[in-house]
Formats: structure tokens, sequence, C-alpha cells
């Protein structure tokens, strides 16, 4: 079912140090006099799936734009590989949102937007790969905005694989979708895991993170709960209100927004 | 038969029997205006794409200026490019008063606001969609603006046409700048108002016709543009 990374990607992935680890120091994140994210210090390596988990209002996404750069932070410091959230370092990330961003333009040339530093040949070569692997070949040329809901969301991640990430965030990326849909979102994204590419994703579906996870980072009131791999996790949380949350029970502890 | 029955008959015998004089006025007419309406896109459309992304400290009061300028009186423009223009005004020395040109001129002030504030209303829309997106890109100003333009075409040509519609309809700021000379200067509602005055009313029924014909023309353009850039989900 996956492929092995190709040799030339996986030359390309060599030739550059990763952006890898990420350390965050006492991150903390205000809006309009409410602390949302709280002195919050971790370290990440470039490896694996690492899945966000949390109630709604708990500050997962807040926390990936931090990371992501598309949010200043209060105080505290993000550090890649050393190095600040600078533009090189922005360079080799990539989000995809809850709600697929898609351009007027039709499917392939969503692809084309982010592939414009690449001359004709290599880039229509790229665009190929990208659209077979999200299966998106027999509707290259249909307006994007014309796809389903799966289909915009499996170009989506298509896109920001172009750019050949280190690391690719996801928001939430199956919320609202069938089964099936589902299923071949999280297939196209073992597949960019499988170019080498750190993947942090934010999810509610509970079997989702345990379908994908290598580790888990369950966020609550702003603060990291627990930072556990995944086995571990799902086996015994180490917060109580991992607990809860799993259990599907109310923690009302964990409900700030109450 | 009734006389305004008489002269609407003699005007569209004028238009079909394609009267030279008739044809000449219209075609610079069209060259004028459209003319006008291709600069207005190339300073305005940027101009409205750079305010509906950039945040900078006055921006507000930009926008409000541009949006009161929307609705610029023609003949307030005719009577500033004409002082700019004239022998003693500071771009008197290039001749330009009394030709197409300075009517090019006037109408390009005329219609810039009118496309630069249509196109910040629907490209600042479009940018909040795209916004989150292109900053994840790493995207650059001029990238963005870049971007936006396209995505928006469809929404930017009825901008464009709306301009369109304005120039060829307006009649004060041509009369002033241009003159409203014969073979020259004489577009379709300068000699409008010109025949009407003598009593000539054919050949200004003829081209009231064309401009009614044109209006229909453009607001049909609209309605097609807008189906479909909706059919395709562009809208």
């Amino acid at each position: 079912m996956l492929k092995p990374p190709d040799d030339g990607k996986a030359r390309a992935v060599a030739d550059r140090a990763s952006i890898f680890p990420l350390e965050v120091s006492r991150l903390s994140f205000s809006d309009r006099g409410r602390t949302l994210i709280d002195d919050v210090s971790f370290r990440m390596e470039g490896r694996g799936i690492t899945i966000l988990m949390g109630a709604n209002g708990a500050g997962k996404s807040l926390l990936m734009r931090l990371l992501h750069g598309l949010l200043q932070p209060t105080s505290g410091t993000i550090t890649w590989g050393g190095r600040p959230l600078d533009v090189e370092v922005r360079a080799r990330q990539a989000m995809v949102f809850q709600r697929p961003t898609m351009l007027r333009r039709s499917a392939e040339d969503n692809l084309r937007f982010v592939l414009g530093h690449l001359p004709g040949p290599a880039q229509d070569a790229r665009v190929e790969e990208l659209l077979a692997d999200a299966k998106l070949e027999h509707i290259r040329k249909t307006p994007a905005r014309l796809l389903s809901g799966g289909e915009q969301q499996r170009l989506a991640i298509a896109r920001a694989r172009a750019t050949d990430p280190d690391v690719l965030f996801l928001d939430e990326p199956s919320a609202s979708f069938d089964p099936a849909s589902t299923f071949a979102i999280e297939e196209l994204i073992r597949r960019v895991h499988a170019d080498g590419t750190k993947i942090i994703l934010i999810t509610h579906n509970v079997g989702q993170a345990r379908r994908l996870a290598d580790d888990v980072v369950f966020v609550s009131r702003g603060r990291i709960d627990t930072h556990q791999p995944a086995a571990e996790f799902f086996a015994k949380p180490r917060s109580r209100t991992a607990r809860a949350y799993l259990e599907g029970r109310l923690d009302l502890d964990a409900l700030d927004y109450l | 038969m009734s006389e305004s029955g008489s002269i609407f008959s003699l005007a569209l015998g004028l238009v079909l029997s394609g009267d030279a004089e008739l044809w000449s006025i219209i075609a610079l007419s069209l060259r004028v205006s459209l003319t006008a309406v291709a600069l207005a896109c190339l300073i305005g459309l940027p101009l409205g794409a750079f305010l509906a992304v950039v945040r900078f400290p006055g921006r507000g009061a930009a926008v409000a200026l541009l949006n009161a300028f929307m609705g610029l009186p023609p003949v307030v423009v005719g009577l500033f490019v004409y002082l700019m223009l004239s022998r003693s005004g500071p771009l008197g020395v290039f001749g330009l008063l009394y030709t197409p040109a300075a009517m090019i001129v006037a109408q390009t002030i005329l219609v810039t606001p009118l496309i630069a504030a249509l196109a910040r209303q629907s490209l600042a829309d479009l940018h909040g969609e795209y916004d989150e997106l292109f900053r994840s890109l790493g995207l650059s100003t001029g990238a963005t603006i870049a971007a936006l333009i396209w995505d928006g075409r469809y929404s930017l040509s009825t901008a464009a046409l709306a301009g369109f519609g304005r120039a060829i309809a307006e009649v004060g700021a041509v009369i002033i700048v241009g003159g409203n000379i014969e073979h020259v200067t004489r577009v379709m509602t300068t000699t409008i108002a010109l025949e009407t005055s003598k009593g000539n009313l054919a050949l200004a029924m003829a081209l009231g016709l064309i401009l009614i014909a044109l209006a229909l023309g453009v607001n049909a353009a609209v309605l097609a543009l807008n189906r479909t850039a909706r059919r395709l989900a562009y809208a």
C-alpha cells in the first residue's frame, strides 16, 4: 500500500539538516487579558506522528499556530534546530486547515501555485506524483471548489506536501468527513509521513488518534497535561483530565469556558 | 406619425445606414473610454488589492477617501484636469488640452477610484478566506496581491465593466478637457449635448440609442460573468 520514498526524494531530504529538534520554552499567549497558552515548555524530535488532543478551547489550535508562526507568542521562545522561527524555518513547514482553503483554480493549478519555483518538466513530474498519491488524477482539471469535501482536503494535503516540508501541521483535517473520506485522508497522511515528514495533527477522533499516533500531547486549559507514547497514553493516560476525555466523561474542571 | 416617432425612425436609419460621421464619433468614444478603463485597471486593481491586504496607519482614511472618490463629479474632474493641462498649468508644456489624450486622462482619473474601491471590497473578502493559507506559505505581499487579482478575476471584470459604464456615459469631464471639436474630440455624449441644443435631434437620438445598447451590453456581460463564476464556484 505504501511505497517507500523514492531515491530522488530521499536524497533531497538527506541533503539538508532537519529543522528539528523543536524546543519550546515558557511559551505563553494572551488575548484580551485572557491567558490562553500558559507557560508551556517541551521538546520534540522530527520523527513520527504526534497527535494533539484536548477539549475545545484547550489551546491546541493556538499552540499549533504559535509553532507555525501564524501567531506571535506573548512571552517565551520557540526554536527549531536552535534557530528562531525565521523565514527559512517557516519555508520548511506546512499547514492544512480544518476547512480546506481552495484557490479559485483547477485542482492541478492549486498544486502548481506552490510549485512555481520548479522548471516546467520537473514541475509536471511533481504534479503527477502528488495527484497520483492523493488519487485526484481523474479530476485534475475540475475547479477545486467543485470537488467534494474529502477531495478538497486531500488536495490541500497534497498542496502542503508539495513544498517538501520537514513538518506538516494538520488542524482537524478530517472533522465532519465520513469514514471512507477519513480513511483516504489518513492514508495520505501516512504517505506524507513515509516521505520523512514529521506530522503534528489535532483531532477529536479517538479512533483516528489510535490509528495514527506515535505519541500524544494532551492539552488542557492552555497547558500540556501529559505527553506520552501513544500505546501508553491510550492504556494509562497520566492525566486525570485525559482519562476522563478518553472515557467520554465530562471533567468540569477542564472546561474553562463553562 | 408623431414628431418623436419620426425622430426615432430617422435615428434608427442613421445607425443602420452606417453613417460615417456617426461611426467615427462612436469609434472615438470607445477608444477614449476603453483606454481610460484599461489604464484605470492598471492603477486601480493593484491599489485596491494593496488596500485589501496591507495594514498601515491611515489605511481606514485612505479607504474612506477612495469610497468618497467613487462619486467624483465629472465636471470637477474635468476642471481639475483642465487646470493641469492648460497652457499655464503645470503640465501645459505637453499641449494635451483639447486632444483625445486629455479626455483619456480625465476619464482615467474619474474611473480609477471606482475600480479601486470595488476591487478592494471584493478582494478584502477573498483575502479573509486566503489569509491563513498565504501566511502559512510565506507568500510575499506582491505574490499575495497577484494571486488575489487572478482569483478575483470575475468580480474584478465586473468592476472594470462598471468603470466602462461610467466612462462611456459621462459628459462633464470630456467636454471641458476635449472641447467637443468636430472630428477631433467629439464623442457620443458631447455630441448629444451639442446636437440637442442645435435642434438636430435625429443624430442625438441615434447616439442615445447606441449608448443605451452599450449599457444593455455591459449589463448582459456582467450577468454572464456572474453566472459563469457561480457555475465554476469561482464567485
